[in-house]
């Protein structure tokens, strides 16, 4: 049987095709990632979806049901069924790591903890919606200041063992104050660590609303910031992050499971 | 008069809200200012020449986060703050 | 009008507004038995306000300089050339503002919660009652009684939105001065929804966004208003609006945010002749008018 998951983020559009047919584990079988550019978010889509089942030599009639997450999931009108990303990150997350409790969400938008049973069911989250302040794209404004990319940003950041804090909180505010390091000469490696100090401890902060117990499993786009792992391990006060394989495609695959359990 | 400190931000309203009459004759002897585990209150005197309870500065802008700990997204139990502030003065927005 | 184009090296300065100097020429310093000065050291602009008897008779407003001590003088030593008038001539100062604790010649420090109440109080009246104060990088929405003192107050300078930060973000987003921006949002077929009223951020990027979409420069800033206004609204029903609303600080110029605002509280702003932006530093003046009727002058202290 095959099943499909939907991921409509604030940027990219994340299709999963998993293969459900043999005993045993469920098997990924496509995963697709696409920038809507100046598509419309149904369009958008549409073409992610279609995209995803042509490079996997697939009709939209060999899938068996479709699930779709992701802040614009009602823009997904073919889904079966809409899902939150709560519900689509804990069990996607189950997949990889089957002891996963604690589950550290950082998008572009968004920074959340998800606290799950065991058995990949979110049973509580806490999370800082809609504010820059909270999530990667605070970082990513501030790589923007230091003209880095933001794995160069992450990895700048271990290089350095300084402790500056950061007064704002606000994205707009904490361009200047890192304007104004610049050009007292703070290093840019020193500065980097500042700032993903900054958006650790927020994050944080919401996780512990959840409460940390291991295995403690972050996803998301910062997955890939070495730098913010770092920053993370420090502010939880842990000695591992367990990260996955494709953390961007976790709450696509969740999807795809729910999907072919629901068909089950 | 009603001090409201904190923030609105995208993530929600964050307001420490103090009722300074009655505040200015404290009956619970500043008890605020030890139930509070981060130590976010401090006294004052006001622009009109009384002493009353605020947040300090430090705080103002960081209460989601700095006040999560108090705030567990299920099982909450009392805020400290709020027990130790038997006249009432303090009410939280979130 | 022609839309300025960044060209050269040199980045023009679209947020840039006028900074302003006045005096009542009917009246003399030097004929006034109290004189007194109010210093408001903002995070983006700096004003001096000279009270003389109780009345207004001076002001200046400029754009705060790197450090307050140096804003605080630059600010009185505008009024200092248009008047004559030196710190020795004065009877009391009073700072106020995010800066007020560096105004090196000042004898006393006010909140600006306190300050913009009394300000508003004398520039619209005893029937004031709701203040909404847009500053450079702050939101304050304050309740006062008929004499000017704050019952209820909130001030949000955590987040860019709903300040005048936010505004100059879409002043340099859309390569358009400042000033403009309040005109040119009238100047659409229809109004459209508002941006993100919770995120300077999430704005821009939908800002963005609408203007590749096909949204004319004005509908955008139209929407971007919109937001703004939505956004101060959602502060002021916190402290609870009432009849005798009164704008002051910089965004009281831009009538895209202020007639939205209006609009969306059904209450009309009071009107003013007098400069909106020197509220929080009238009041210090007026406070230190006060405090010399009640303790007599105080010595000057060096600038």
């Amino acid at each position: 049987m095959i099943t499909a998951g939907i991921d409509m983020g604030s940027r990219t559009v994340k299709v999963v095709l998993i293969d459900t047919a043999a005993a045993g584990a469920p098997s990924v079988k496509k995963t697709h990632l696409m920038f809507p550019g100046d598509l419309d978010g149904d369009a958008a889509a549409d073409k992610a979806y279609d995209d995803a089942l042509a490079a996997a030599g697939l009709r939209r009639n060999d899938v068996n049901a479709v699930f779709a997450t992701g802040a614009g999931r009602v823009m997904v009108n073919f889904a079966n069924e809409k899902i939150t990303e709560m519900s689509a990150g804990a069990k996607g997350v189950s997949y990889f790591y089957p002891n996963a409790r604690t589950i550290v969400d950082v998008g572009a938008e968004e920074g959340r903890g998800i606290k799950t049973d065991g058995t990949g069911k979110a049973i509580d989250f806490a999370g800082n919606e809609k504010c820059a302040a909270g999530a990667g794209s605070f970082a990513e404004a501030m790589s923007r200041a230091l003209q880095l990319t933001l794995k160069e940003f992450g990895d700048a950041s271990l290089r350095s063992d300084k402790t500056i804090p950061m007064n704002a909180q606000c994205t707009v505010f904490a361009e200047s104050e890192v304007v104004s390091l610049i050009h007292s000469s703070t290093p840019k490696e020193d500065i980097a660590k500042a700032v993903l100090d900054a958006v650790a401890s927020r994050v944080c902060a919401m996780v512990r609303r959840v409460g940390i117990d291991k295995d403690v499993v972050l996803i998301g786009g910062m997955v890939h910031n070495a730098g913010f792992v770092q920053s993370l391990k420090t502010a939880m006060d842990i000695d591992e992050v367990k990260l996955p394989d494709y953390p961007e495609f976790v709450a696509a695959l969740g999807c795809a499971l729910l999907a072919a359990e629901a068909k089950h | 008069m009603i001090a409201n400190y904190g923030y609105k931000d995208g993530s929600g309203e964050y307001y420490i809200s103090i009722d300074t009459d009655k505040c200015i004759s404290c009956e619970a002897g500043r008890a605020c200012l030890t139930g509070c585990p981060k130590g976010m209150f401090e006294t004052m005197v006001d622009d009109y020449d009384d002493e009353v309870v605020q947040i300090k500065q430090q705080f103002r802008r960081n209460l989601a986060y700095d006040c999560a700990e108090c705030k567990p997204a299920s099982n909450r139990p009392p805020l400290p703050c709020i027990t130790a502030c038997t006249p009432g003065a303090i009410t939280h927005s979130w | 009008m022609s839309e300025q184009l960044n060209t050269g090296d040199k980045k023009p300065e679209f947020w840039r507004w006028q900074e302003n100097c006045w005096a009542d020429e009917t009246k003399d310093w030097r004929s006034a038995k109290a004189v007194t000065v109010g210093i408001d050291v903002g995070s983006v602009s700096s004003q001096c306000v000279i009270v003389a008897d109780g009345e207004l008779y001076a002001y200046n407003s400029m754009r705060t300089g790197n450090n307050s001590p140096d804003s605080a003088r630059n600010a009185f030593k505008g009024v200092t050339e248009k008047t004559g008038l030196t710190l020795d001539d004065v009877h009391m100062v009073v700072g106020t503002g995010y800066g007020r604790v560096n105004v090196p010649f000042s004898h006393k420090a006010i909140t600006e919660i306190a300050c913009h109440a009394r300000g508003a109080n004398y520039m619209g009246g005893n029937k004031v009652r709701t203040i909404l104060d847009m500053g450079g990088q702050d939101c304050k929405a304050i309740h006062c009684d008929d004499k000017g003192k704050v019952t209820n107050f909130l001030m949000n300078d955590k987040c860019a939105a709903g300040t005048g930060r936010g505004m100059e973000v879409i002043s340099d987003l859309m390569q358009i001065p400042i000033a403009e921006l309040g005109p040119r949002s009238f100047e659409v077929d229809e109004e459209p929804e508002a941006v993100s009223s919770v995120c300077v951020v999430f704005a821009k990027s939908e800002a963005l966004a609408l203007l590749k979409g096909g949204y004319t420069k004005n509908k955008v800033i139209a929407a971007y208003c919109q937001a703004m206004a939505e956004r101060v609204v959602s502060l002021l029903e916190r402290i609870g609006v009432e009849e005798g609303f009164f704008i002051t600080g910089g965004i009281a110029k831009n009538p895209g945010v202020v007639k939205r605002i209006e609009k969306l509280l059904g209450i009309q702003a009071m009107n003013t002749k007098i400069d909106s932006q020197i509220a929080g530093a009238l009041g210090a003046a007026l406070f230190a008018n006060t405090l010399v009727q009640k303790q007599g002058p105080l010595a000057p202290i060096a600038a």
